[in-house]
Formats: structure tokens, sequence, C-alpha cells
């Protein structure tokens, strides 16, 4: 196979960023392309500098070049410009190690993140030289696979991917390797629906073009499998023990500037606090830990190995990692290396321990904080089970402009259930009550209010809510920025809420939006997660089109009875636990954390024979979320860290 | 006084089409992974004193890029196999050429940098008609320029800034994948203001199309002698890497 680095290095010269096509990161592996190797390219149908980082494909990517088997190589979605000079010079999508054209992998498997990359998934089939429709392919062609949050509802994109992974990929990976390394070595005449019926006796293997959907007017009928090798529910792959997969071995290091550029280290997966809203935290259950023995090897190496200044401990929810206090002192401390280094924890909770660790752990590079108490009165975070009471903020707050921070950040969300305007001021008087903590400490300090508007998602309890409308969300900002005008130090910031309404198109779509999707792509809607690309009116016309509706699509209730879209498909939750969560959300009910508390039978562990993995079996210092535990603010809490020499 | 340590380093082949900026996190974190103690700015946000000189343009070439690192603790005492050590912890493309620690009396790059020569190469023109509008500009009093600052556009004069300007002999080097190509070697001043090698060549005419640019060397000029910024000999531990061209390329 030759390399395309002679055409493509001509068009570098002419576009912004050309640093995003040369590959050339430490730690990548440049594979050898030999014959009996399936070959696959793992595409990030985003720009390099967001998809880069993505430690799913990372890990991915590392399995497969371990295996005597498999290569893998990585691809992003160029930017319209090199798209543009790409497509006039003839150039198909291209691997960034090797620079060889996509349509020589055997296989494209692409990582859904998010809901609107679902254009540029089609755009960069396309640009490979692909058609775009499943059914339009030969046996000849890649075979074409998806995985990642989204694959939990991958309608939407049915008629375009042969087969899509739900859940953990470490394993699956393997296995349908070894299913298409035996199916290529049959040779030529081999037939493409034999490779798509063996995949889909795959445990977590979703092969849409085997279901039938039949509808009954606007609404799903019965969602069916028509051939014997498809499961009447395809449940998700859980991987049990995080210690057994220490991956990345050898993270990337990026030659140019990326997003969270620095070393990431999972802590662990799942998470169990229960917050209603959150997709990630429902279908990633149970709670599996990493030893923290583990975390700190893989911080020492990869610290050594990268030249890194920073670690950041990945996880839904940091401060829960029962080892989080030693992980945290052993790396300040110069445990795991004798540099200097800061550790930050992503996914912050409002909550005393992680403001006095954020204190020690801060001191060489402070930007600003962030908080995500969701909700603007206790009212609407009791709806949303995210159990952060108002002592619980401003506590977090007090701490952190006490400790030197001149700006914190408050992320919330807009258009919840049972939303009343009271609970959408309620964030700018949070906001405001902030700014005056914060003025015990300093002359002029600044609170940003963060606003989006919310998208229910498949396998949560809100996957029944009627999503608000963009011009009620638009109206809900309108008050906000009333109420925070002429406010000294609040600072209002919202997500455009068209943006919001299009991605919960996407997001419960059943198989009707493909068309969709294809038309808006058509009209040349590309990167829609970007701001300056977005146009809400593309999906307008092309739902027009389809003789579909935003009303009935995204701003319906859906009944109790109602078959959803992806009902064959299972995160592991019982629907009964689902429907019930959704009935207590409405009655303002909470629920604990069920890793220190009582089962609720969400299905997660006991159906998949699993358990949570935690090496503690009382709840982390501090944090009053579910835990039961009501801890005060401060240092008196029972943390102890060591401070580095020099630290200030 | 804290001690430095200048280093030449190259900038060849794909590593061309990242930024200054990217270069020198390249070089922090490098720089990090060897021990070697680097002294941290004072403030709010402490950054290792890393100082780059002249920044080259994303997409060209060098043979002669500098960095000065202020230390914190002694030089290593062998710092021709300190040199080359880091060869295992950039990435291809930077190599380090040299390396010396500075007299206390030197200034920075950036105040004594005072010129840069290039091999350029071009696209579009014959070289007999390269030859004619070399000529013409290097006649020409003036040579404006359209250059855009802060959200405003300027014209400037890049005439002054051009000390050379001439073609190299047209039988080296030519890459017969884009014929035909002509190579002009030229040597820009860096002040009043630099001039960026496509600006250079787009004063040729819109027609000529910059295909490569090379920075061979960078110069001090001081009391009308011209000399490198690490000169050999001295404290220098020179450091060969003959094969960084042809390696990288």
């Amino acid at each position: 196979m030759a390399t395309l680095w002679p055409s493509i290095e001509p068009l570098l010269d002419g576009v912004s960023k050309p640093a995003r096509y040369i590959g050339g990161e430490q730690g990548a592996t440049v594979p050898v392309h030999v014959p009996g190797k399936v070959g696959w390219l793992l595409v990030y149908p985003d720009t390099y500098e967001i998809g880069l980082p993505n430690q799913g494909l990372q890990i991915l990517c590392e399995l497969l070049n371990e295996r005597h088997d498999a290569l893998a190589e990585r691809s992003y979605a160029p930017w319209v410009d090199m798209e543009e000079a790409m497509r006039s010079a003839g150039v198909p999508l291209f691997s960034v190690e090797n620079h060889l054209p996509a349509r020589e992998f055997d296989i494209l498997a692409f990582n859904l993140s998010a809901e609107l990359v679902y254009t540029n998934v089609l755009n960069l089939i396309d640009l490979a030289g692909l058609a775009v429709r499943a059914d339009e392919r030969s046996a000849d062609d890649p075979l074409i696979l998806a995985g990642g949050h989204c694959a939990f509802n991958p309608e939407p994109l049915a008629d375009f991917i042969d087969a899509f992974v739900l859940g953990d990929g470490e394993e699956a990976v393997g296995e349908i390797n070894e299913v298409v390394r035996d199916w290529l070595a049959e040779g030529p005449g081999r037939s493409r629906p034999a490779l798509l019926e063996g995949l889909a006796a795959l445990e977590g293997v979703y092969v849409p073009s085997l279901y039938e959907v039949a509808y009954d007017g606007a609404r799903i009928a019965s969602v069916r499998p028509r051939s014997p090798a498809a499961p009447e529910l395809v449940v998700k792959r859980t991987i049990g023990d995080l210690a057994e997969w220490p991956y990345p071995k050898r993270q990337l290091v990026p030659l140019t500037e990326v997003v969270h550029d620095r070393l990431n280290v999972e802590v662990f997966r799942g998470c169990t606090r229960g917050c209603r809203f959150c997709q990630a935290g429902m279908i990633t259950r149970p709670v599996r830990e990493r030893p923290a023995a583990q975390v700190r090897s893989m911080i020492r190496s990869g610290l050594e190995r990268t030249g890194y200044d920073e670690v950041a401990l990945t996880s839904l929810s940091t401060a829960d990692f029962s080892s989080i206090e030693e992980t945290v002192g052993a790396v300040v401390g110069g445990e795991c290396g004798d540099r200097q280094v800061s550790v930050s924890l992503p996914s912050l909770r409002v909550d005393a321990f992680t403001v006095a660790t954020a204190t020690q752990i801060a001191h060489a590079r402070r930007t600003g904080l962030t908080f995500a108490p969701e909700g603007g009165t206790w009212r609407m975070r009791s709806v949303i089970n995210k159990l952060i009471t108002e002592e619980d903020l401003y506590g977090a707050v007090d701490a952190a402009f006490s400790n030197g921070w001149r700006r914190v950040k408050l992320y919330f969300l807009i258009g919840l259930p049972t939303e009343r305007d009271e609970d959408v001021l309620g964030i700018a008087e949070l906001a405001r009550r902030c700014v005056e903590v914060g003025r015990r400490h300093h002359r002029s300090p600044t609170v940003v209010a963060s606003v989006g508007g919310f998208v229910p998602k498949p396998h949560t309890p809100f996957q029944w809510f009627a999503q608000d409308t963009a011009p009620e969300l638009r109206r809900k900002i309108n008050l906000l920025k009333d109420a925070c005008r002429g406010v000294r130090g609040v600072s209002l910031r919202w997500h455009d809420p068209a943006a919001s309404v299009a991605e919960g198109l996407a997001s419960r779509g059943d198989r009707r939006m493909g068309a969709v999707i294809e038309r808006v792509w058509r009209a040349g809607g590309t990167f829609q997660e970007w701001s300056e690309c977005f146009e809400l009116g593309r999906w307008e016309e092309a739902l027009a089109a389809e003789g579909l509706s935003l009303e009935e699509l995204a701003h319906r209730e859906r009944a109790e009875d109602e078959i959803l879209p992806w009902e064959h498909l299972s995160a592991g939750l019982h629907k009964d636990f689902l429907w019930n969560d959704w009935q207590d959300a409405l009655a303002q009910v909470s629920v604990e954390d069920c890793r220190w508390t009582p089962c609720y039978d969400c299905g997660a562990c006991t159906d998949a024979g699993l358990e949570h993995v935690v090496a503690s079996t009382t709840p982390p210092a501090g944090g009053s979320q579910g835990t039961g535990q009501d801890l005060s603010v401060g240092d008196r809490v029972p943390v102890h860290l060591v401070t580095t020499s020099g630290a200030r | 006084m804290a001690e430095r340590l200048r280093f030449r380093f190259t900038k060849l082949g794909k590593i061309r089409f990242t930024s200054q900026r990217d270069v020198a996190r390249m070089w922090e974190r490098a720089l990090r992974r060897s021990g070697l103690e680097i002294a941290l700015s004072q403030g709010f946000n402490p950054r290792p004193l890393l100082a780059f000189g002249l920044a080259l343009p994303t997409g060209a070439e060098s043979l002669a890029e500098y960095l000065d690192a202020t230390l914190s603790a002694v030089p290593p005492s062998d710092l021709a196999e300190f040199a080359g050590s880091l060869g295992a912890l950039l990435p291809e493309g930077l190599e380090v050429s040299a390396v010396g620690v500075l007299p206390d009396a030197a200034g920075s790059l950036q105040q004594e940098v005072t010129s840069c020569s290039w091999e350029l190469e071009v696209l579009g023109v014959t070289a007999s008609d390269l030859a004619t509008r070399v000529g013409r500009l290097l006649d020409a009093p003036s040579v404006s320029v359209r250059r855009e600052r802060k959200g405003r556009t300027f014209d400037d004069d890049l005439r002054p800034s051009v000390r050379s300007l001439g073609l190299i002999d047209p039988a080296r080097g030519a890459d017969p994948a884009r014929s035909p190509s002509c190579w002009l070697r030229a040597e820009t001043a860096t002040r009043p203001r630099g001039v960026r090698p496509r600006e250079l060549v787009e004063a040729l005419g819109t027609d000529v199309v910059l295909a490569r640019a090379r920075r061979t060397q960078q110069w001090i000029e001081h009391d009308g002698t011209r000399r490198e910024p690490l000169p050999v000999g001295g404290h220098v531990a020179a450091v060969t890497a003959p094969h960084a061209v042809e390696r990288a390329s």
C-alpha cells in the first residue's frame, strides 16, 4: 500500500493548523501492513485536537496493535478547509500514522462520543470513497463499526453502520477481530451476510440490518430480529475488573496542542450517584475501581515516559474514588516521580474534600475551578437527584476563594423536568450569593454561571421527558440575563438552545432520523458541534422533507407503554427501575448512592453477575450526596495531604 | 547569576507543520524528562525559563533554531553527552546540533539576532524569469507588502529587510516530482521588521509559489562582524548530526 503523504504534504501549506494531519505522536505505533493481519482504522469523527486525547480510542488502538492478527491506525475529521483541499486534489480520508487511504483498511471503526457528530460520520465514510448507506456497500468494502456512548441508541445511524458495539470495548474488539480475520481468510466469494451474522452472535454486538422495525403511525409497533443469529435483546459488554486492563500503557503525546493535553489515568469506570439526567452514569454501571497501587504505577510510568507536568485522574466523579486521598498525596508528595506535578480532577463534585484537595494540588497552575450544582434550587436538585445543599456549595466556594482562586465557574442545566421559573431564577441567586462569599476574600471575585439546555438521553429515567423547545429555553435564558444584569461579579454564559434541540433529535431518534441526518449532511451540515457550522434551519428543513417534526421527536413526552427506539438494546438497567425512578423524580423523591446503601435493583450488577469493585466499604470523606453523611467544610475535613516543597 | 545553556537544533520533515508554541512544548517535555533543572518564572503561573528567539513560521524547516534555557543548578559536566541523550527525548525532526554555556554578558536571542539566511524552493517561474524579477526587487527603492496587525491592515516596506537575494545554482537539488522548481538564497534582517519567506516570494509576483522554506543560519552582527549565536570553540560542545537532513526529509 502506498502512502498518500506526497499528495497530502502540498495541501498543508494552505490550511489552518496543519499539524492536525501529520501524526508523529510520541507513543504511537506505526504498524507494518502484512497479510493475515486485520487492518483497523479507528476514526474519531471530530477534529484532531478534540479526538486525539480520547482514551477509549487509544486503548483499543493499543490492544489491537498488541495482537499478532491485527493492526490499527487512527484518523480524525479534517477541518472544512482541509476537506475542501482534499476533495479538490482527490485525496481520500487517510490514517495519520502511515497516511494510508481509509478504504484500504478492513474495518473503519467510529467512536461516537456525541450525537452532533453524526453528520461527520457520513461525511467521513463518503470522504473514504465509500457509499454512505450500508446496503450500497459490497463485500469488498471495509466493514464499518461504531461504539461509544451514543451506540446505546444507534438507530439514527442504523442505515449507515454495519455493526455497533455496546459498552466496554476491551474484550469485544478482540472477538470481532477473530470473526473478521476468519471471514477474510475465506477469500474471494465470501459473503457479507455471513460476516454480519457472525458478528451478531457476539455478545454486545448489534447488527441493525438484522432487525425489522415496524411502525404504527408515528410510533414503533415492533422491533424483531430477521435472523436467528440476531438476539432479541443485545446486552452491553462490561469488563469486570479494571485492574486487568492497565491501558493506555503508552498514552499518546501529540506534537501539537490538543484538549486535555496531560497524562490521563482512569481511576474507575461507572458511577452510582444516580443523577437522573446523566446518561454516562446510567449506562456505565457498576462501579469498577482500579487498585490504588496500579493507579500510582500508571502515573509514575506515564509521567516518566511523557514528560507531562500534569496528571488528571479521570472518571465520572473522581472525588468518589475510595483511594483518592492516598493517590493525590502520593503524587504531590513525590512518590510518583521526583518532579513537581499538578493533579487535576475533572468532574468536580461540590464538597469540602474536593476543595481541600484542590487547594493542595493546584499549586502549579491555578486556572479556574468548576463546580456543577446543575439545578438552581434544592427542589430542582431533588428532582434530578443531584443532592448538593446550598451550604455545600457556599462552603466549597468559600474554600476556593480563601485559597487564592478569584474565579469560580458553576455549571447548570435548564429545561429540566418539572422546572419552574423560580428554579431558573435560583441559578442567578446562587451565583450572586457565591460572589458575596468571594467578597470576604477578594475585592472583585468572579462567578461564571454556565447554562446548558437539558437534552433527555436514552437509558436514563428522563428518557420519557418532553424536551423544552428552543424558544422556551431562550425565554429562560432571558429570565436569567435580566436577573444577572447589573449584578457585579456574576457573568452568565449559555449554550445555543437550537443546538440542544438538534442533539435531542439525534439522541432519542429512531431509524427515520437516518434520512434526516443524510439530508443535513448533503446540504453541507458538517461539524454540527461547532457553533460556526451549526444551523437548526438545516435540521428543520430535513425533518419537513421527511414528514417528521421536532414536536413529535423532541418535544413530546413518551408514554409508559410506548416502545422506545432502543428497547431491544440493554445497558443492563431494568425498564421498571428507570420508570420508577422517573416517577420518583416527578414526586421529588431522591435516592442514595447504592455503593454504600442497599441495592435498588437497577439490574446493572445482578443481571451481569457483577459487583461494585470498591476498595473501601465506607464513602470517601466529604460530600453529602447520597452518602447520608453531613460533613463540614474546610480544614475540619479528615484529609491529610502532603504539600510539595516549594509549593505555594 | 544563573547559568544559561544555548542549544542549536533542527526542525526538519513532517514536524515543520507544527507551530513555534508546539515546539516550545516539545522542548519543555523533553527537558523535564532529561532531568535538567530549569529555573521557573516568578508569578502566578510559573513556567520554565526557556527562550526561543526568532519565531519560525509554521511550515518552514530550519537547520538553525536556537533555545536558551536558564538553569536552577549547575550544568551537566559533559554537555556533549547530555545533548546526545536529548535525541531520544525529542521527536523525529528536532535534533540538537550544538550546545554551549552562555557567557554572563550574552544578550537574549531576541535582542542579539540581527538577520537570518534562507533557502527557498519556488514553483511557477523559469530560472531566467526568476533572475529578472530578483534583480528588479533588489533595484527597487521600496517594496510594499500588506500586513495585518491587531485587526488593521498596514502597508509595510520590506525592501530594507532584504539583505541579499539570489538564485542558487539551478542544477542543485530540484525535486523532479514537482518540476520545475528553482531555489533562492536570501538573507533577511530582523529589524525594523522581519520578513516572512512567503511575503518575500509573493513580492516576486503572484504567480510565484513558495514550495518549501528552510532557515539555514541565524546571525548576530556586531561592529561590522557577523557570527552565529553559538560560536564554535570555547565553551561549545559541538554535537554533530550529519545525517539529520537526510533522515528527516
